[in-house]
């Protein structure tokens, strides 16, 4: 029988849910790595019981985990992440040259094919590869060194790397983004790489139509259709259906179009969700109302999900990376809060529980679906 | 042997217990202790000290003897109770952050 296996980072441990495939009895294991930030955990498509973890602090720095049980045990591996070459600067806050220095892996994302091969997102922005199951590090920095990243600058958050997509119809196709320096697109592997931002509207930004400068916050696609992107940027829902080379805005009714996460639908492709955040200076739902939105026709047109989320007194932000689909007969979509919160449907949004209700700050949730 | 005591956290990370003793070669300094203890426990490399620049991480300090040495030069030698290993040389997280 199908199961279900949810990986949960938070600001204090990682929690890993499993369910079987009614999704309603849930068991709660963790926290692992009690105390550290769990940026992010993902498991290997081409071995679930491979998973990869970002574990980092203030005091110690940035860890890498990795278990080949599906979480039970798990055991440190490579951790030096040295930027190839001469790093140079990037811009700061103030428009002053700054020096690239590494601070956290955000996002770890495994190969589709190779469990030993896995993406990390790093902050300063940068993209770096292992062939040996995380034990060593390599910089793919044709990223940084195309010719605009001297003009990257970071957002609130930092200037992070957050999201890695694997085309899987193109092993040689990756898509990155980049808060907030915008999309960027290789064709090569990782060798070459160019700026996808047209189309993006930034008023942030001298140049609200500037080759690279867009906050990007989340980018989504269907396995079925890797050349149609969807994005959740600082403010704007967009898509595009040509890779990136352009993107249209699709934020329709929207009640506001700024927040963090948004993910496609495991089995129809122009089914999307987001979550609705008020503002980038009021991070929680507006109305104190926590609403997921669902658009069956790919953008343009919004219905709000509210069913078994709060509808009161609701100030939480749910954060990039905490949004995720399992790929069961009935979709399960299932995202986590700041406030600790894990919550999931088990059909596609129609109806909403929290798995679990009292975890430390959720910053990212990632789904397993198991045979 | 030198005695050194890890933060909680760094003695999770290396699956020991409280204190740690050493077998240091040459002078007993920062940087021979710290070799010496990222040598036995592989997983503590870049936690302590930066794995390029070598250098303390920020929110780190090392104390020996009721003496703050976190800014004495890496080689300058450390008090002869802890090079004898009668005091232990400390590795204290700051209490900062939540």
């Amino acid at each position: 029988m199908s199961k279900v296996r949810v990986l949960v980072g938070t600001r204090k441990g990682a929690f890993i849910l499993t369910a079987d495939g009614k999704r309603e009895q849930w068991d709660i294991s963790g926290p692992h790595f009690a105390g550290w930030e769990l940026y992010h955990i993902k498991g290997s498509p081409a071995d679930p019981n491979r998973l990869y973890a970002s574990q980092s602090s203030g005091w110690f720095g940035q860890l890498i985990q990795r278990s080949n049980d599906g979480g039970k045990t798990w055991e440190a591996v490579g951790n030096k992440f040295v930027y190839d070459g001469v790093p140079g600067t990037h811009q700061w806050y103030d428009g002053t040259a700054h020096p690239w220095e590494f601070k956290r892996v955000w996002h770890l994302e495994p190969s589709l094919t190779d469990p030993d091969s896995v993406y990390a997102g790093v902050e300063d922005a940068a993209l770096f590869h292992s062939a040996d199951g995380g034990q060593m590090w390599q910089e793919l920095s044709g990223l940084r060194g195309h010719g605009t990243g001297p003009h990257w600058q970071p957002g609130a958050g930092g200037m992070c790397l957050h999201t890695i997509l694997l085309d899987p119809s193109d092993p040689g196709r990756i898509y990155i983004a980049i808060s907030a320096a915008g999309a960027f697109r290789t064709d090569d592997g990782g060798k070459t790489w160019r700026p996808i931002n047209r189309g993006l509207r930034s008023q942030y930004i001298p140049d609200p139509t500037a080759e690279v400068g867009h906050c990007v916050h989340r980018i989504a696609m269907h396995r079925s259709r890797p050349g149609v992107l969807f994005m959740q940027k600082h403010w704007d829902v967009m898509r595009s259906d040509n890779a990136g080379d352009s993107w249209e805005e699709v934020s329709g009714n929207l009640p506001t179009d700024f927040g963090f996460v948004i993910d496609v639908h495991a089995h129809e492709p122009e089914t999307i969700f987001v979550v609705p955040i008020k503002s980038d200076s009021e991070h929680f739902p507006p109305e104190g109302k926590l609403c997921v939105y669902r658009s069956r026709t790919g953008g343009y047109e919004w219905e709000a999900l509210t069913k078994g989320l709060p509808q009161r007194d609701c100030y939480v932000n749910v954060l990039r990376d905490a949004m995720a689909v399992d790929s069961l007969d009935s979709c399960g979509v299932y995202f986590g809060t700041t406030g600790g919160q894990v919550y999931a449907s088990a059909n596609a949004g129609n109806r909403w529980a929290p798995i679990v209700p009292d975890l430390p700050a959720v910053l990212s949730v990632e789904v397993q679906t198991l045979q | 042997m030198i005695q050194v005591i890890l933060p909680a956290h760094l003695r999770a990370l290396a699956h020991t217990g409280g204190e740690i003793r050493l077998e240091v070669d040459g002078q007993v300094t920062q940087r021979s202790v710290l070799d010496a203890l990222e040598a036995c426990y592989p997983v503590l490399r870049g936690t302590i000290r930066d794995h390029v620049t070598q250098e303390r991480r920020p929110f780190l300090r090392f104390f020996a003897c009721q003496e703050d040495w976190s800014h004495e030069l890496p080689d300058a030698p450390l008090p002869d109770p802890v090079a004898t290993g009668v005091e232990p040389f400390l590795i204290v997280g700051a209490i900062a952050g939540g």
